[in-house]
């Protein structure tokens, strides 16, 4: 290893030695009493390595001999992850104190697993990206099921695993086809089999089921049938993470995956993304219309939002990906401030997750209502809210790219998803005073919720210049 | 004052930060202080946009008072008025002080319902100041959530349903309209809207999945707005949701719904979709025709079949905005003028009736015509202004009402004969559902014990009246202080609309 590849690694170095240490430090010590303390110290490392990427990184380098890429687009990613994956600890950690739920290995798996995540959008190589999904998604399973007492959390865990693992077998079967007719499993010789000649049918299965894979993990329709049960049985604060960073990285790992080892088939993949596009639309918009429960409400609304995060990609552009990007960061910033929300819901002490239990919630808390509203237009992409510039971005990418068919059916689909946004409001706003459940918010949460939603009214001004950055980062992918 | 418009714009929005950051308490101290703020806000922006009006030259048919800053994605952030927009702002500004005034009396959640008046009131001048497709969008669709807020939080027993209706109606026409945009900034590289009434869009026809579309890229884009902009007009027949919402929502939300929303859909078509689209507009006008002459016969019946009054006033606005999409779609000058006319006027008389009703129900806390009649004995005030308005809303000479209907109709004879024809029975109709409303609800004995208490109008109730009677009067009798401002600019759009079409098309016009 040179002093250049550990240069070029060392966010991630930094994040896995940090996570043995700390694994040490709990085990020998207090356990569990440490564990807030290990909470504040993740976030800050998170934090602080978030500022490192963003600041210090520069141009593009290669370690690993081309299995590790660190160039602009990893970078967006990176900072998008660290910095939610930040926020959603900084917010659980008072939730699971109070229920008695915070383990020290929370905050150790949650950084093993974006390690993992790190990996993934920096892979160079089917093999670094097989390593980075592994790590992700077994920290995840764990994490998942991390209420041992609790069956729903439990059957979460092993729903997750059972059908993680089938992906991950797909995905190995894609990459031992594309390898078996490539030659290779690193993604620069990949592209440059296609360029040389014809493209060979295997290396065309081998996509195929690679991106199926990858729907699994970013929950995008046919594939998403593990969602709404995991995020209704996970404890809360880990529902927020699923829903946030993991998607992040899946999102970015498939662009770099068909950008960097398959760019020059861009017709090909294009197709699969559109379809698998236009269906996570229409079922995220229309299963979540009958959702009681707020949290299998956001699975369906995750899964309607990858539909439009693909929409971007499916353009094969530049424009595209940059367009993916910042409805990524969009979403995230979204999904943190309505979890923050969804954390604090309580009766008697009880977390609740029904949606009747909002009820007239605007005469009790009139200032959470009006931040949860900004939140429930910013989802539903009505404008002004920056919600809209999202959908306004992927939309526009498709009708560039000659696919406006399906920027009118994501344009149809967004009306019939503004339904159930509309209903939280509904209840909130319009309904009967029927016990309304309290909303306990510990300062961090309050904190979060109420500048999100900030974000959401005033980002109309410029976005906080998001948009150059993911303009930098997507030329970095496409070239 | 280089930023006229967005100070008149953004003042509204100030007021609201205002007093959602700086207002606490719910008593009647807070209460106060709140309509008045909102009152004195309304009004102050009513003030400045009269400096506008006075430093409007009608003859440059050019955009005026602009102003334009970079924004995000190579938007521009750009403002502007010319003859056609400038007196819908007008009518905005003239108009919000009064709905204010008229809402006095409404004591759940004031802060929040003067707060969403205020932020519609922002974005209703933003639609019609704006001179970027994208920001055009933005107040555009905007504008659906403190309406849906105050349907839904302030109106009647069946609000819910209504405030649904209301925005997935809407919204559902407007994201086609966004696809639509999009195409458009695809096609000609900018969203300036300036810059988009020059560009000419391909009108080539082409098939697509075997449907042969004549006029090309015009029509599919000229469809997609028309989705959006009849659903707002309302025509027939996607005007259900008016119905509901008139219904539904509060005195002062019907008064804004009717004199100004709707006006966003007849303004969207003399600035999109008559300029962007000649070629389209002038193949798919005679379907405007009929639609517009359907409207203004059926729902003038179905308003004479109804017994709730908000209601009959619902389906008469239908009917009126009917020969405004007949006028705008005739690309003559009588036509566009009379439409234009029409819709200042309709501003006036809807906001006018939807008030008188309110005078009522908040006294008797019903709509239904039954529940009425003999007024006349214990309100006279009230049975002349109502007398007023139900004349002006028939179109009597001398109102307002008569000018807009006539040139309309005096347009669309020079186009189409039969289609006037048909909407000329309109007036008729309207005649017979307007005053056998004041029939039923002024005249006659007053023999319902629950009325034999009611009182006359109060000094507020008449002095937020007398503006609009001033108005509505002013325009019927010197119609000539409207038409002098959007004259020059509608005769540029007729001439620009014209030399667009090739004259084969205009040949085939003439045979019609």
């Amino acid at each position: 290893m040179t002093a250049v590849d550990f240069n070029t690694v060392l966010p991630e170095f930094v994040l896995a030695a940090y996570a043995m240490a700390a694994l040490l430090f709990g085990v020998y010590t207090g356990k569990d009493k440490t564990a807030p303390m290990l909470v504040w110290a993740t976030s800050g490392l998170f934090l602080a390595l978030a500022l490192y990427i963003g600041l210090a990184g520069e141009g593009e380098r290669a370690a690993f001999g081309g299995m590790f890429i660190d160039d602009p687009f990893a970078r967006f990613a990176k900072v998008i992850i660290l910095v939610s994956g930040a926020a959603v600890m900084l917010m659980s950690q008072d939730y699971m104190t109070r229920r008695d739920l915070l383990r020290f290995e929370f905050p150790i798996l949650i950084s093993l697993a974006t390690i993992g995540m790190m990996m993934m959008v920096s892979a160079g190589d089917l093999m670094s990206l097989y390593m980075g999904l592994e790590l992700q998604s077994l920290s995840l399973y764990v994490v998942a099921a991390m209420r041992r007492d609790s069956q729903k959390s439990s059957e979460a865990g092993l729903k997750y695993f059972v059908l993680g693992a089938l992906s991950s077998g797909l995905f190995l079967y894609g990459a031992s086809l594309t390898y078996g007719f490539a030659g290779t499993t690193s993604f620069a010789g990949i592209l440059s089999t296609l360029v040389a000649g014809e493209v060979p049918v295997g290396l065309t299965f081998g996509l195929v089921f690679m991106l199926s894979a990858l729907a699994f993990k970013v929950s995008a329709a046919p594939f998403h049938m593990w969602t709404p049960d995991v995020y209704e049985g996970s404890p809360t604060p880990v529902t927020a993470f699923f829903a946030t960073a993991p998607k992040v990285a899946a999102m970015a790992l498939i662009a770099r995956l068909t950008h960097d080892a398959f760019g020059t088939v861009s017709g090909d993949w294009g197709q699969v993304l559109a379809a698998l596009a236009v269906v996570s639309m229409f079922l995220g918009a229309v299963a979540a219309i009958g959702q009681r429960d707020i949290k299998r409400l956001m699975a369906y609304s995750s899964i309607a939002h990858m539909g439009f995060a693909l929409v971007g990609l499916a353009s094969g552009t530049a424009e595209g990906v940059q367009a993916m990007l910042i409805y990524m960061a969009i979403y995230v910033t979204m999904n943190v401030g309505t979890f923050a929300f969804i954390l604090s819901m309580e009766r008697d002490g009880r977390p609740v997750t029904d949606i009747n239990s909002l009820n007239m919630f605007s005469r009790k808390e009139p200032l959470k209502a009006l931040a949860l509203l900004v939140l429930m237009f910013s989802l539903a992409g009505v404008p002004p809210m920056v919600g809209f510039f999202g959908k306004f971005y992927v939309l526009q990418a498709a009708v560039d790219a000659g696919m406006t068919w399906l920027a009118v059916a994501g344009a149809v689909a967004s009306v019939i998803g503004a339904f159930y946004y509309l209903r939280i409001v509904f209840f909130m706003y319009f309904g009967k005073e029927t016990d309304t459940a309290d909303s306990n918010m510990a300062p961090v949460q309050w904190v979060v919720m109420v500048a999100v939603s900030a974000i959401m009214v005033l980002g109309i001004i410029n976005l906080f210049g998001i948009e150059p950055m993911a303009a930098v980062a997507a030329e970095a992918l496409v070239r | 004052m280089d930023n006229l418009l967005s100070i008149i714009t953004f003042i509204p929005a100030v007021a609201a930060g205002i007093l959602a950051l700086f207002l606490r308490g719910e008593d009647a101290a807070a209460q106060r202080n709140a309509k008045w703020l909102a009152l004195l806000a309304t009004t102050a922006t009513f003030l400045v946009s009269l400096f506008v009006l006075v430093g409007f030259d009608p003859a440059n048919t050019d955009f005026q008072f602009v102003e334009e800053f970079d924004w995000i994605l190579g938007l521009k952030y750009k403002m502007g008025v010319d003859g056609i927009s400038v007196l819908f702002v007008m009518l905005t500004t003239f108009l919000m002080p009064i709905t204010i005034a008229a809402c006095w009396e409404v004591e759940t959640r004031v802060k929040e319902y003067m707060i969403a008046f205020l932020m519609l009131e922002t974005l209703m001048l933003g639609v019609f100041c704006a001179l970027d497709l994208v920001l055009f969008y933005l107040f555009f669709e905007a504008g659906l959530i403190p309406m849906f807020l105050i349907i839904g939080i302030w109106g009647g027993k069946e609000r819910i349903y209504a405030a649904f209706k209301f925005f997935l109606y809407t919204f559902l026409g407007s994201v086609l309209m966004l696809v639509a945009m999009i195409m458009m900034y695809w096609d000609a590289g900018t969203t300036d809207i300036p810059s988009l009434l020059a560009h000419t869009f391909g009108s080539e026809s082409f098939s697509i999945l075997g449907v042969h579309v004549v006029g090309g890229l015009q029509t599919m884009l000229w469809l997609a707005f028309f989705a959006s902009f009849a659903v707002k007009m309302p025509m027939w027949p996607v005007h259900t949701w008016l119905p509901d919402a008139h219904v539904q929502a509060p005195t002062a939300g019907s008064v804004v719904l009717a004199a100004i929303l709707l006006k966003m859909g007849g303004y969207g078509f003399l600035r999109f979709s008559l300029p962007m689209f000649p070629i389209a507009s002038d193949l798919l006008a005679p379907l405007v025709f009929w639609m517009s002459a359907i409207a203004i016969v059926y729902t003038s019946l179905v308003a004479l079949a109804q017994s709730d009054m908000k209601k009959l006033i619902a389906y008469s606005s239908v009917a009126h905005m009917g020969y405004v999409t007949m006028g705008i779609f005739t690309a003559n000058q009588q036509g566009i003028d009379g439409a234009i006319f029409q819709m200042l006027s309709h501003g006036f008389i809807s906001g006018a009736l939807f008030l008188c009703v309110g005078v009522i129900y908040d006294r008797m806390h019903t709509r239904e015509i039954d529940a009425y009649g003999g007024l006349v004995n214990r309100m006279p005030a009230y049975a002349m202004i109502f007398m007023f308005f139900t004349m002006a809303n028939v179109g009597l000479p001398g109102t307002s009402g008569f000018i807009g209907e006539f040139l309309v109709l005096m347009g669309i004879f020079q186009v189409n004969t039969w289609v006037a024809v048909v909407a000329t029975t309109g007036v008729i109709l309207s005649a017979a559902y307007a005053l056998w409303l004041y029939r039923r609800v002024v005249m006659g004995e007053l023999l319902k014990e629950a009325l034999k208490s009611i009182t006359d109008m109060t000094k507020r109730e008449k002095a937020i009246f007398a503006p609009l009677v001033a108005m509505t009067l002013l325009l019927g009798i010197y119609p000539a202080l409207v038409t002098d401002i959007i004259g020059p600019s509608v005769s540029a759009l007729i001439t620009d609309y014209h030399a667009a079409i090739p004259a084969s098309a205009e040949a085939q016009l003439a045979q019609h």
